[in-house]
């Protein structure tokens, strides 16, 4: 990867769900070293829809992705690209499938070729730094919202993505807990942050530019934040 | 959750090392299956009935989950003694029962119920996510171990979006009647019900793709085989080979 390549970059994005409504039209999109950005836009904009496309869990039918500096079209590359980045799911029950916490936990650097001790420890490090360790053996999907949050939150950091798309993170966490969320989520050393968030204050607190989407297209937010 | 209802408890099952378990459970089965005689039959709904006590769950569910296969055996009675030819027993109007269909009836009755039984009470005092485990520990292929794990899994997610659904209506005051608005939401609900556990599974796989899922299913968690879990497997071998014996040398006779 050259130094200077974006780590995220979106050409020409044409994306719909059905073929009346377009969600996204010819979006253009790039996300440097370094950066950290909110992105905003109301109820349906097509946010979620963005990450989703980045991670090419879904296809757009024009348009190029490229992550980490490398042209994503088919699956394998994009099995390269999630290695690097990391999504938040908007909702957690989306995100969490094992029987017990610490194994979801660490599902994801066992599949990255961690061996089980180092996976394990990873795991509990992970839970630790969030403030949930006690959660460890628990099932994931008897936890309580905001528990699942941080969970999926653990899941996603234990992977040590280069950079994080947080989908709402904060939505459903009560003021205590998202704070130490946001602290963890600043000392988190990753190249570059997407931050969907509909709370300003988690958007000034990790972000320093935003970018809004609205009628299907993404562009600067001019009365950005602080 | 209502399939792991025994999943917890504190009797010697519970304890047992599930692998031991499934491999009792399996040819425990697979024999009984196989028995023709009586006493055999009898003898092995005897130990199936002790395992059941020593696994001490509660009885109330216990009992309820007996009795519904039964009505299935039941359903049985109605036809196999009187399409069974042999000799006549008894008429049900134009119907003739046979000895040998009753006698056949009754093998059903015995070998199924002793079989749920010990299933019960091997399977069920671990949980599913243990029993997915110990398979492939057993070296059961892995794409089967995920097959039973998925299924059992989603089966959750379709209880969950079931349970949701239903708490939805009810704090808008439906009450089931027996009128066209009651039929149109029971039917808007199943519909739905499949849609939205379809796209949960949906998500939830893109979710296990973004975490590098490449089909593997991970084993952290690993058995120890104590010595009452042999003496276990060693004692359960023991009866599966007599009741093979009970069989085998009535058969020489
Ligand atoms: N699976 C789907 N099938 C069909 N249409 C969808 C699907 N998911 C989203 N949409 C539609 O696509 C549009 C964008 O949805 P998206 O979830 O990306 O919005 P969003 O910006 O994340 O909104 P929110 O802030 O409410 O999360 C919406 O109009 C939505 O109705
Ligand atoms: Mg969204």
């Amino acid at each position: 990867m050259v130094l200077s390549d974006p780590l995220i970059e979106l050409n020409d994005i044409d994306f719909s769900y059905s073929s009346e409504a377009p969600v996204l039209r010819g979006v253009n999109f790039c996300l440097q070293d370094g950066a950290r950005v909110a992105l905003k836009g109301g109820n349906g904009a097509g946010k979620t829809t963005l990450f989703h496309l980045i991670l090419g869990l879904i296809t757009p039918s024009a348009g190029s992705i490229a992550v980490m500096g490398r042209r994503c079209s088919r699956e394998e590359d994009f099995v390269h690209a999630r290695r690097h980045v990391g999504l938040v799911f908007q909702d957690p029950d989306d995100q969490l499938f094992c029987p017990t916490v610490v194994e979801d936990v660490a599902f994801g650097p066992l599949n990255m070729g961690l061996r089980s001790a180092e996976a394990l420890e990873r795991a509990e490090d992970t839970l630790d730094a969030l403030g949930i360790y006690h959660l460890r053996d628990r099932v994931p999907y008897r936890l309580s919202g905001g528990e699942k949050r941080l969970v999926s939150v653990a899941t996603v950091l234990a992977m040590k993505p280069d950079v994080l798309l947080l989908d709402e993170p904060t939505a459903g966490l009560d003021q205590s807990v998202a704070d130490r969320l946001i602290q963890v989520i600043r000392s988190y050393p990753c190249k570059g942050l997407l931050l969907i968030s509909h709370d300003p204050g988690i958007s000034s607190a990790l972000t320093n530019r935003a970018f809004i989407l609205k009628n299907h297209n993404i562009e600067e937010d001019s009365g950005s934040p602080e | 959750m209502t399939c792991e209802a025994f999943a917890s408890g504190s009797s010697f099952l519970h304890k047992a090392d599930p692998r031991v378990k499934v491999l009792c459970a399996f040819f425990y089965s697979l024999v009984v299956a196989c028995l023709t005689i009586m006493p055999a039959q009898l003898a092995s709904l005897l130990i199936s009935l002790l395992l059941l006590a020593s696994a001490r769950m509660p009885l109330a569910i216990v009992v309820k989950r007996i009795a519904l296969i039964n009505i299935f055996v039941m359903a049985l009675w109605l036809v196999i003694p009187f399409s069974t030819p042999g000799r006549v027993l008894f008429h049900a109007g134009p119907l003739e029962a046979s000895v040998q269909g009753i006698y056949t009836s009754l093998a059903i009755t015995l070998k199924c119920n002793a079989i749920v039984m010990a299933n019960m009470a091997l399977l069920s005092t671990s949980s599913m996510f243990l029993l997915a485990h110990s398979l492939a520990h057993l070296r059961v292929p892995s794409k089967l171990v995920q097959l039973f794990f998925f299924t059992w899994r989603y089966l959750h997610v379709l209880e969950d979006e079931h349970r949701r659904m239903m708490q939805a209506i009810k704090i808008r005051g439906f009450i089931p009647r027996t009128d066209i608005l009651t039929y149109r939401t029971y039917a808007y609900l199943v519909g739905l019900l499949f849609v939205r556990a379809y796209e949960r599974g949906d998500r939830v796989y893109k979710a296990m793709l973004c975490r590098g899922f490449n089909g593997t299913f991970w084993l952290l968690h690993h058995f120890h085989l104590h010595g009452r879990d042999v003496a276990f497997g060693l004692g359960m071998g023991g009866i599966i080979m007599a009741l093979a014996g009970i069989e085998w040398s009535y058969l020489i006779r």
